[in-house]
């Protein structure tokens, strides 16, 4: 059963198609990976999956459920989680406070309730000895890690990254690829916006290419990645 | 996910031994300024009255402003209008003064009803603007109401003063004249709206909404992907801001018995000291507004007699600290001492972090 269904969604700014026509359904528990050229309109796609702007035309559905023209608070309750891809942290609250209000409001449950797990969420993230900075002083790093953690903090059923791995070192890479790989092993189901391919593809068991707002493939990685014309768009490789 | 059952929970508290400390002040203090009529002159206690109105309308400012992100310059508009609805519920429909108080409470908010609807499609320098001119409005529009005095104004009628609740009792026990009981009453009000607003809105910033209130100024659109109410916190802030602003303004003008247009909704005497105040003082703590008043009601003592070079000096003084101190006095005191004496931070410990 799918957990998350798009049907004929259409975003447009001005005179700009920035989301066209885009189709495709996730099943439950299963990690899709977005890639596509810089302005394809991918974190624009996430948006629209989580309300935070809504579309011109088609459907989409979460749990069978039309979220179409659900507000992104709802769309959080319901289960949907996300990063961004510039960090947006709440810079005048501690890294602590940013997983607490996630929790405390994504979850509705009081702070002694969430407290617990959101301190469980800062270990599994290696942000725990920064838990009482304010987070206006984090490294691009830890920015990045209090993304995750505080989309994980809302407790999701699926989880929206976008570009989560930009700019790491390799050791970094590793074990933020860790970390997902544990989140998506409790059943969470992932989409995942990347550049770091080989990141993506170490955790993702299908492919999505995205280019001037259209679905131009998905299917299996090596069947996506092996398409020509794929390599053409995305890696810029003539064929 | 991984959990060690040996290490200790983790704990979250927000009390420091300062906080505890200034919490037992706190009360010892408000105790003493209750017993204040006793034993000092009625010019003490006026001033002690101008000092806890401006810090009521300071800390409401602050909650609009420096929590709530909303940096308004037409709070003068809920003055006007609570001193006005109280002024009209004595006159016009012969309520003692006291509690027609409420009714400035409840036309504030009233108004910042359709205030809100308009200024909240505006964003930052637009919104403040945009305050600005519905206070103008508002002002323009009660100087064209007549039974209250149009655009000069009207007093209190004689009876209603004289009457007012509690006052006799007050002057037989202080055996003092019907004006200055008056005095003491409104001093005593102004004292327990100041305790109640700075206690209330420390229980609010400790609170869920607090938090989301938090989170909604610092990235409205995160705050919405985490399932905050962005929007409902904004209407709670702002119309809870207009209600205490418009109490502490029909307070003010029981306290003057007179009324007019243009001191009511003076943009300098309720907006622009109370920026100056929280500015000064620090904005985004409830201490700030509180050395703010206490500087500005120093500045404005000493500088009294010198025209309009006490608004220049006050406009320098505020530069100068934006640019030196941009957290305001309190920042610079809470950078060299680390004290808090109202926290609100929720401080991780136990677990992990102490092994």
């Amino acid at each position: 059963m799918p957990i998350l269904e798009l049907k004929n969604v259409s975003k447009s700014f001005g005179q700009l198609k920035v989301t066209d026509d885009v189709s495709f359904s996730v099943p439950e528990g299963q990690a899709l990976g977005i890639i596509g050229p810089n302005g394809a309109g991918k974190s624009t796609l996430f948006n629209l999956i989580t309300g935070n702007i809504l579309s011109d035309a088609g459907s989409i559905a979460f749990q069978d459920r039309d979220v179409t023209r659900v507000p992104a608070m709802q769309r959080c309750f319901a289960g949907v989680g996300r990063s961004f891809q510039i960090p947006q942290p709440f810079d005048n609250l501690t890294v602590f406070e940013n997983l607490l209000v996630a929790a405390m409001h994504g979850r509705n449950q009081s702070q002694k309730e969430v407290q617990q797990a959101c301190a469980q969420i800062l270990e599994q993230t290696e942000l725990l000895p920064v838990a009482n900075k304010p987070a206006a002083g984090l490294s691009l790093l830890q920015r990045k890690r209090l993304e995750m953690a505080r989309a994980l903090a809302t407790d999701p059923k699926l989880l929206l990254l976008d570009e989560i791995a930009g700019g790491l070192t390799d050791a970094e890479c590793v074990a933020l690829i860790d970390t997902i790989k544990s989140v998506h092993a409790r059943g969470v189901t992932i989409i995942w916006i990347e550049h770091v391919l080989h990141a993506l593809t170490s955790v993702v068991e299908r492919l999505l290419v995205l280019d001037f707002g259209k679905v131009i493939g998905i299917g299996a990685p090596d069947e996506i990645m092996n398409r020509q014309d794929v390599r053409e768009i995305y890696l810029g490789i003539e064929v | 996910m991984r959990t060690d059952t040996h290490t200790p929970p983790f704990v979250v508290s927000t009390h420091t031994r300062a906080s505890q400390i200034a919490a037992v002040l706190a009360v010892a203090l408000v105790a003493v300024l209750i017993f204040l009529p006793f034993f000092a002159g009625r010019g003490l206690i006026q001033d002690m009255f101008f000092i806890l109105t401006m810090l009521v309308l300071a800390q409401f400012w602050n909650l609009l402003a420096g929590y709530g992100g909303m940096v308004s310059i037409g709070q003068q508009a809920f003055v006007g209008m609570g001193a006005y609805a109280m002024f009209g519920g004595v006159i016009l429909a012969g309520m003692d003064p006291i509690p027609a108080i409420l009714l400035g409470g409840l036309a504030a908010v009233i108004v910042a009803i359709p205030t809100a609807f308009f200024a909240f499609r505006l964003q930052g320098p637009y919104f403040a603007i945009g305050t600005w001119v519905i206070a103008e409005v508002m002002r323009l529009s009660m100087a064209q109401v007549k039974a209250l005095g149009g655009g000069t104004g009207t007093s209190l009628p004689r009876s209603a003063t004289r009457e007012m609740w509690a006052t006799d009792w007050i002057a037989t026990v202080f055996d003092v004249r019907n004006s200055a009981a008056r005095d003491i009453l409104t001093y005593w009000l102004a004292l327990a709206l100041a305790a109640a607003t700075i206690a209330a809105i420390y229980a609010l910033l400790r609170s869920k909404p607090g938090l989301a209130l938090s989170a909604v100024r610092d990235n409205p659109e995160a705050a919405k992907s985490v399932g905050v109410d962005a929007g409902r916190m904004k209407w709670f802030v702002f119309l809870t801001s207009a209600f205490g602003t418009g109490l502490a303004g029909a307070l003010i003008y029981v306290q003057k018995a007179r009324i007019s247009p243009d001191a009511a909704f003076s943009v300098t005497d309720w907006t622009a000291y109370v920026l100056f105040i929280v500015i000064i003082g620090g904005i985004g703590t409830i201490e700030g507004p509180i050395i703010g008043v206490i500087v500005f009601f120093l500045l404005q003592s000493l500088l009294a007699d010198y025209g309009s070079w006490y608004l220049f000096t006050l406009g320098i003084i505020g530069i100068v600290v934006m640019l030196v101190a941009p957290r305001g006095l309190w920042g610079l005191i809470t950078d060299k001492t680390g004290i808090q004496l109202f926290p609100v931070r929720r401080r991780l410990s136990g677990g992990a972090l102490d092994t």
